[in-house]
């Protein structure tokens, strides 16, 4: 029981980190290295709205810091990724390899504003007291606030992304331009204003993502790196371009990654799960859930 | 209405088109013969915006579309059904229609009547995804995305490549009421010679990248149809 729970809770925060690369890998194809470090921009908005709620309000506001730092973080990151998008990414569109380098270098960069502005060391962030605790189920397994909110917050994001993406006015332009750009230019969508949108959204999940991580551990410059290869995992394994692929990859990841560290040690569950997604992907090099369509079949 | 001027266009540095001159006139069926390779394609693509103009100009109901991007003229009234017919192929039928509203002049929310009147089988294939369709479906899609925005000027590429008989005989008739509803005028590059001479009002003939022969119905007679047609 607790282990499914822990396993859930994995999912989740896999998925998180996961969603904003689905928007931009997975719609866009631009393979986005920097992706790391918008979910650090997401962590270091974090931080600083609870600093700056902890020096100008009374202390009975601080704990709804949250409540303003998941915006905040949303905010910054897309517009990071909005100037990202306009300023590079727009220019190296069906260049895979060489956005891989620039996009990397821009981590780089990041990372190093990040390591001037607030230190090579790791900043906490303090978790508003109504995250702290949690339900004690039978059997005594706690199950905390903290992960339950984050199970929430995942949802919450689902929820409003699929909302966007497939019931909206603008999600059905982005998806025109993402399935035939030529084609959707033709019918009078603006495809550079979809695109930058596009980019920039998957970049402010990032940033929702980098707020939740705070509440799970302390942050850093380099917090990105940690989570940028389980992402791009997830959103590969799921199958790319399909949002429900992403959710999928994020639970099978995240369930057998705490199975597996259950029966065995933490490093060797780790590697096992890595063998068992090279195999899968050797047998379904499409994912998860592949598109299929009579016209793709070429 | 529309009018090509000396244009020459091609992609990259290879240029296909040499000095083309064109016009199609309000209410016009304008064809544009050929045989395979000599331009029909790109010369439709050029007039979209989609390919780049080297030299020469584009207008349209006076104004000069050459540098505009495909969306503008879109918006300006060309609808386009290009070859292939380029449906979304993960949208629905009804979401592929709705964007075709992307260009209309009012911002509509609503597919005119007009759009899908034509087609009484499109309405009951709403839910299904534009790819899933037959080719025949996916032509009949495409033309009434085409017409969802109510365009002034429809270029059609090819409408009846690869498509059963009987659906070729529906699009005829969908083009002969276009043409009778005298709106919307059309430019149509098309293989079937059969098929032109039902239709249209004015012939151009491509040769080589450059407008060979042009003229009415009853210029077009065996031996213009021998001399620049026959493969």
């Amino acid at each position: 029981m607790l282990q499914l729970f822990n396993g859930i809770s994995v999912s989740s925060i896999l998925l998180l980190i996961a969603l904003g690369l689905a928007i931009t890998f997975g719609l866009m194809k631009v393979i986005n290295m920097a992706h790391g470090e918008l979910i650090m921009i997401g962590a270091y908005t974090a931080y600083v709205v609870q600093n700056l709620f902890a020096a100008y309000l009374p202390d009975a506001a601080f704990g709804w810091y949250f409540a303003l730092a998941i915006p905040a973080s949303f905010a910054v990151a897309f517009a990071f990724g909005l100037v990202l998008e306009m300023g590079l990414i727009r220019f190296l569109y069906g260049r895979p390899l060489d956005s891989l380098l620039a996009t990397w270098g821009v981590g780089l960069v990041l990372q190093q504003i990040a390591r001037s502005l607030f230190g090579a060391p790791n900043v906490g962030v303090t978790s508003p007291e109504w995250l702290n605790g949690g339900i004690t189920a039978f059997g005594g397994a706690v199950f905390p606030y903290k992960r339950l909110f984050i199970i929430g917050l995942v949802l919450v994001c689902l929820f409003v992304m699929y909302l966007y993406i497939y019931r909206s006015h603008s999600g059905r332009r982005m998806r025109a331009v993402m399935q035939n750009r030529e084609m959707a230019a033709c019918l009078g969508i603006s495809t550079r204003s979809v695109d930058a949108v596009t980019f920039a959204i998957g970049s402010g999940i990032a940033g929702i993502a980098g707020c939740a991580l705070t509440l799970i551990g302390p942050i850093g410059p380099s917090i990105g790196t940690y989570y940028i290869v389980d992402a791009f995992m997830v959103v590969v394994l799921g199958g790319v371009g399909k949002l429900v692929g992403t959710v999928f990859g994020a639970l099978g990841i995240g369930l057998s990654n705490t199975l597996f560290e259950y029966w065995t040690t933490a490093s060797l569950g780790k590697v096992l799960v890595f063998l068992c997604i090279v195999a899968f992907l050797q047998w379904k090099p499409m994912g998860l859930v592949a598109m299929r369509s009579r016209s793709l079949d070429n | 209405m529309l009018a090509v001027q000396q244009l020459e266009a091609g992609y990259g540095e290879s240029v296909i088109l040499r000095q083309v001159t064109l016009q199609v006139r309000p209410g016009q069926v304008v064809c544009l013969l050929g045989r395979n390779g000599v331009g029909k394609t790109t010369l439709m693509k050029s007039i979209m915006g989609v390919l780049k103009a080297h030299k020469g100009t584009v207008s349209y109901k006076g104004t000069d579309l050459t540098k505009r991007a495909p969306g503008e003229r879109a918006k300006k009234g060309i609808g386009y059904v290009p070859q292939g017919r380029e449906i979304f192929p993960q949208l629905t039928v009804f979401e592929n229609i709705l964007l075709g509203l992307e260009a209309s002049k009012e911002k509509k929310r609503a597919i005119p009547e007009s759009a899908i009147a034509k087609f009484p089988v499109l309405p009951t294939m709403y839910g299904r995804r534009g790819g899933d369709l037959s080719g025949g479906q996916q032509q009949q899609l495409a033309f009434a995305r085409a017409l969802a925005s109510e365009p002034d000027l429809l270029l059609l590429d090819e409408p009846c490549e690869g498509i059963q008989p009987s659906i070729v005989d529906d699009i005829r008739d969908v083009i002969r009421s276009i043409k009778a509803d005298g709106k919307t005028s059309i430019l149509l590059a098309e293989q079937s010679l059969e098929f032109v001479k039902s239709v249209g009002d004015y012939f151009y003939i491509l040769e080589k990248g450059s407008i060979a022969w042009e003229g009415g119905l009853s210029d077009l007679n065996e031996e213009v149809i021998r001399h620049f047609l026959t493969v």
